[in-house]
């Protein structure tokens, strides 16, 4: 199978860009007397995404040196490496590093070799014990991480701190954070009241005071940055160090001259802090990342092919033309406009089912978008592990939501390596296991009871039981009495830092993959469901809920009411006579079609529905329809017509109901329900 | 819709101790259910009917793009049937189920008005042993000398058979 990696790259780009924000954020935010090790788990599995897309698309260069971070990171995770300063500079360089490669590799560009292989230098150097005496040279050209740079050389700080008038109602208090100012080191505050309008004016919740500090000692920027961090959207804040005291004597005139001359104040301040915010653009930017992070984690925003918004935009244009018709013909009604009126309603119904279908267009996406990542992932591996491998996809075009199909790639990407190198077994030992010599990972997704199921299949070895049960007592994650069910037992595998590959590679075993994909998929609102034999194989079948997803039905109708069938279950529609029909034990009723008996379903007998017409098979219509290998020919009166519709969860606010996945909102408003093929088979077997 | 901002403004005139209950009739019965659990109210229209359920669920509609069902609740409680008039009325109910927020649809003869109660007026319901279920009946109060029984909203929409569905959920 040959597949275009290229279209994916930007996708790539963007995921790894966004990680490295979160690792640059993380390892900035990292408090070395406290380490958190959640701050540790985000920064690594940022890494290890980085790492795992790279090698996804052949960017060994970036794989390889992600590698690194991720190892050094891991130690740091597990507690057996202390988190010192000069190794999260060495890994704040290292994220600034993989940005250019990045950068260079999405423009093309050649590698900077030689910054590369510094880096990495730096990296081995940490991981290989701080006693190397090279270590502070290899440091030095990671002196583009901001930290690095600030630590000795300077002794205080220049803060002009001009906040906006609304500050003092977002909840800080400027008073709070002189006082913490304080307790880094010597604080000179000089106050700016030019501002103050007269009391007649004066509203007490606003600020109106700007502030001149002058902060010294030894003390890290990042520490002031971590003081204004909440207040960095609200007021004008340059932050300079102080090289001379000369500088530091003007700044103190500046602010008295201020103080003195009466005409326009602010102003000046805010001309300061521009000059000064261009020299430390580096920080500010470095500060800016932090200010956000207290946001939402994940960002809401969707990529949305250009084209695809020029069509709406079209079509809107069209839809407004339409409508300007339409009131013209409606001011001056004469009865011979009726033909211009009905051609005016004809496009306004086509342009309205047009519209409709782009915007849905605009969020649904298939899955092979997805999936046509892994054939590339199994060939590599493969290859890699020694292995004969298939992968079978399945399913590729049931569609999703924009949201699945971008959060649910990392997860499948580990699911998939996990089944490659862990399930999987040497070809030689699946041949004396009695299994065929090449292994088969299927990927497939469908729709079921208003879910989507994805699920990731081997033939492999299986879990066992016994070991995922002693390695979690190792680990401490269970005791050694705890009781546990075989779905328990499962379960363990999705416990953060659990990991049963003896040896850890770059592909994985490293018990990161798991707990984020477990993450990920309830962010969905999505379960994960592991099915496994020990010799047989697992089956990871992943749920998630198609709140928008969108089906492609063929509406028919049983007496009064209409029901969607899924376009893709049904085989085919045939008109059938009496003499085809035959009996089971008096009562089954089958049919044969072509060498094949199939049993008849009776829409208006299983669902209760008054019909009043196809009481007789000749008079209605046969549907013949097949669901999880089951087939069998549902009788119903009519069949209305086919169109896309979309699912509405019939469980949200009511409950399941047997042989119905969901529901939709027909054209008229009114509610249709989608039939669960395999369930009215169930139904009608009672 | 409606019902609810106006009901937040007669909620600042509410005095201390007392509930707001919205109440409405089921034949000569009259019965109130909490008002803050009252989404709005609807005239009937047809529902799209749901295959082998209780025969007090009537179906479900199309709530503004929310399939959301309708109970009858005569039927449920074991009333004559009434037909369905255009002065029949859906009242559109909303509680929170296990984390979930529930929308329902309960079809009652009319709506009579709303109504301040005192806490310490409302009793526990009676017992009548099992002759009567009164397993929705949160408690009675007398106003004006009128006998309400007051519904537990929750109970009403949870005992529909939605347990039944969680659980099969859970197993999966």
């Amino acid at each position: 199978m040959s597949i275009d990696m290229a279209q994916f790259h930007q996708v790539f780009f963007e995921e790894s860009f966004e990680g490295l924000a979160v690792m640059e954020s993380g390892l900035l935010n990292l408090d070395m007397g406290d380490v958190d090790s959640e701050e540790i788990n985000t920064i690594f599995r940022a890494a290890h995404s980085i790492k795992g897309g790279s090698g996804t698309f052949g960017f060994n260069a970036v794989a390889d040196f992600t590698h690194l971070m991720e190892t050094l990171l891991d130690e740091m995770r597990d507690g057996r490496r202390q988190v010192t300063q000069a190794a999260v500079d060495v890994l704040l360089g290292s994220v600034d590093c993989l940005t250019e490669m990045l950068t260079a590799i999405q423009a093309e560009d050649e590698l900077d070799e030689g910054s590369v292989n510094n880096h990495k230098k730096a990296l081995e150097v940490e991981l290989n014990g701080e006693s190397a005496t090279e270590t502070p040279v290899e440091v030095v050209p990671i002196a583009s991480a901001p930290i690095a740079t600030e630590s000795d050389a300077e002794r205080g700080w220049k803060i002009a701190f001009c906040p906006h008038t609304d500050l003092l109602k977002t909840g800080n208090d400027p008073v709070r954070m002189f006082r913490e100012l304080a307790e880094l080191g010597n604080l000179d505050v000089f106050v700016d009241m030019q501002g103050v309008p007269s009391l007649v004016d004066l509203n007490p919740e606003d600020c109106h005071l700007s502030w001149t500090l002058l902060l010294k000692g030894d003390i890290e920027r990042s520490d002031i940055d971590d003081i204004f961090d909440w207040v960095e959207d609200e007021c004008d804040l340059s932050i300079l160090p102080l090289t001379e005291e000369v500088e530091l004597e003007t700044i103190i005139e500046i602010a008295e001259a201020e103080t003195a001359a009466k005409a326009t104040p602010v102003e000046s301040v805010k001309v300061v802090a521009a000059e000064t915010v261009k020299t430390d653009n580096a920080e500010t930017k470095a500060a800016s990342t932090k200010a956000k992070k207290p946001k939402a984690a994940t960002s809401s925003s969707i990529r949305v092919d250009t084209s695809k918004i020029d069509t709406l935009i079209n079509m809107v244009g069209e839809l407004v033309i339409t409508q300007s018709m339409l009131s013209l013909v409606g001011e001056h009604f004469s009865i011979d406009k009726v033909d211009q009126l009905k051609t005016g309603l004809i496009q306004l119904e086509r342009h309205t089912r047009e519209l409709q279908e782009s915007v849905m267009n605009i969020r649904m996406m298939p899955i092979s978008f997805v999936f046509s990542r892994f054939p590339r992932l199994a060939h590599d591996l493969s290859s890699k592990l020694d292995k004969k491998i298939e992968l079978k996809l399945v399913g590729e075009h049931t569609e999703v939501d924009k949201t699945v199909v971008e959060l649910i790639s990392d997860p499948l990407v580990h699911l998939v390596r996990n089944s490659l190198d862990h399930g999987i077994e040497m070809p030689a030992d699946r041949v004396a296991a009695g299994k065929p010599e090449t292994g088969t990972v299927t990927l497939e997704a469908y729709h079921r009871g208003g879910n989507i199921v994805i699920e990731v299949k081997d033939d492999g070895k299986g879990l066992d039981k016994e070991s995922l049960r002693k390695k979690a007592v190792e680990k401490g994650l269970i005791e050694e009495s705890t009781i546990l069910t075989d779905k328990q037992t499962y379960e363990l595998i999705f416990m953060a830092g659990f990991s049963t590959a003896e040896q850890l590679t770059d592909v994985s075993g490293r018990g990161v993959g798991m707990d984020v994909v477990r993450r990920n998929i309830q962010a969905l609102g999505g379960t994960i469901e592991i099915i496994s034999e020990l010799g047989v194989g697992s089956t990871m079948a992943i749920h998630l809920p198609l709140t928008l997803a969108i089906l492609d039905g063929q509406s028919i109708a049983v007496g009064d009411a209409t029901y969607i069938v899924p376009l893709g279950s049904i085989v085919e529609s045939v008109k059938i006579t009496d003499d085809m029909v035959n009996r089971v034990a008096g009562k089954g009723e089958t049919f044969r079609l072509r060498n094949e008996y199939l049993p008849i379903v009776r829409m208006h007998e299983i669902f209760h529905v008054e019909s009043a017409k196809a009481t007789n098979l000749m008079e209605g219509l046969l549907v013949v329809v097949e669901g999880q290998g089951v087939r069998c020919g549902l009788f119903v009166d009519d069949l209305l017509g086919q169109q896309q519709v979309v699912i509405k969860s019939l469980e949200a606010n009511y409950r399941r109901v047997e042989g119905v996945s969901s529901a939709t909102i027909l054209g008229d408003g009114s509610v249709a329900l989608i039939l669960d093929i395999p369930g009215l088979v169930r139904l009608s077997n009672q | 819709m409606e019902q609810n901002t106006s009901s937040e403004e007669i909620e600042a005139k509410v005095p201390e101790n007392s509930v707001q209950f919205l109440s409405f009739t089921l034949g000569d019965e009259e019965y109130g259910v909490t008002i803050l659990s009252v989404q709005e109210i609807r005239s009937w229209e047809p529902v799209s009917k749901i295959p082998n359920v209780p025969n007090y669920e009537k179906g479900v509609v199309n709530l503004r793009g929310a399939i959301v069902p309708i109970i009858d609740l005569r039927e449920r409680f074991n009333l004559e049937h009434s037909e369905y008039t255009s002065l029949t009325v859906v009242v559109v109910l909303q509680a929170v189920c296990r984390g979930k927020n529930r929308t329902m649809g309960v079809v009652v003869d009319s709506v009579s008005n709303v109504m301040n109660i005192q806490k310490e007026n409302i009793q526990s319901a009676p017992d009548f042993g099992t002759k009567v279920s009164t397993e929705f009946i949160n408690g009675i109060a007398s106003v004006d000398n009128r006998m309400v029984m007051l519904l537990d909203v929750e109970k009403l929409l949870k005992l529909d058979g939605l347990e039944e569905g969680e659980t099969e959920e859970d197993e999966e």
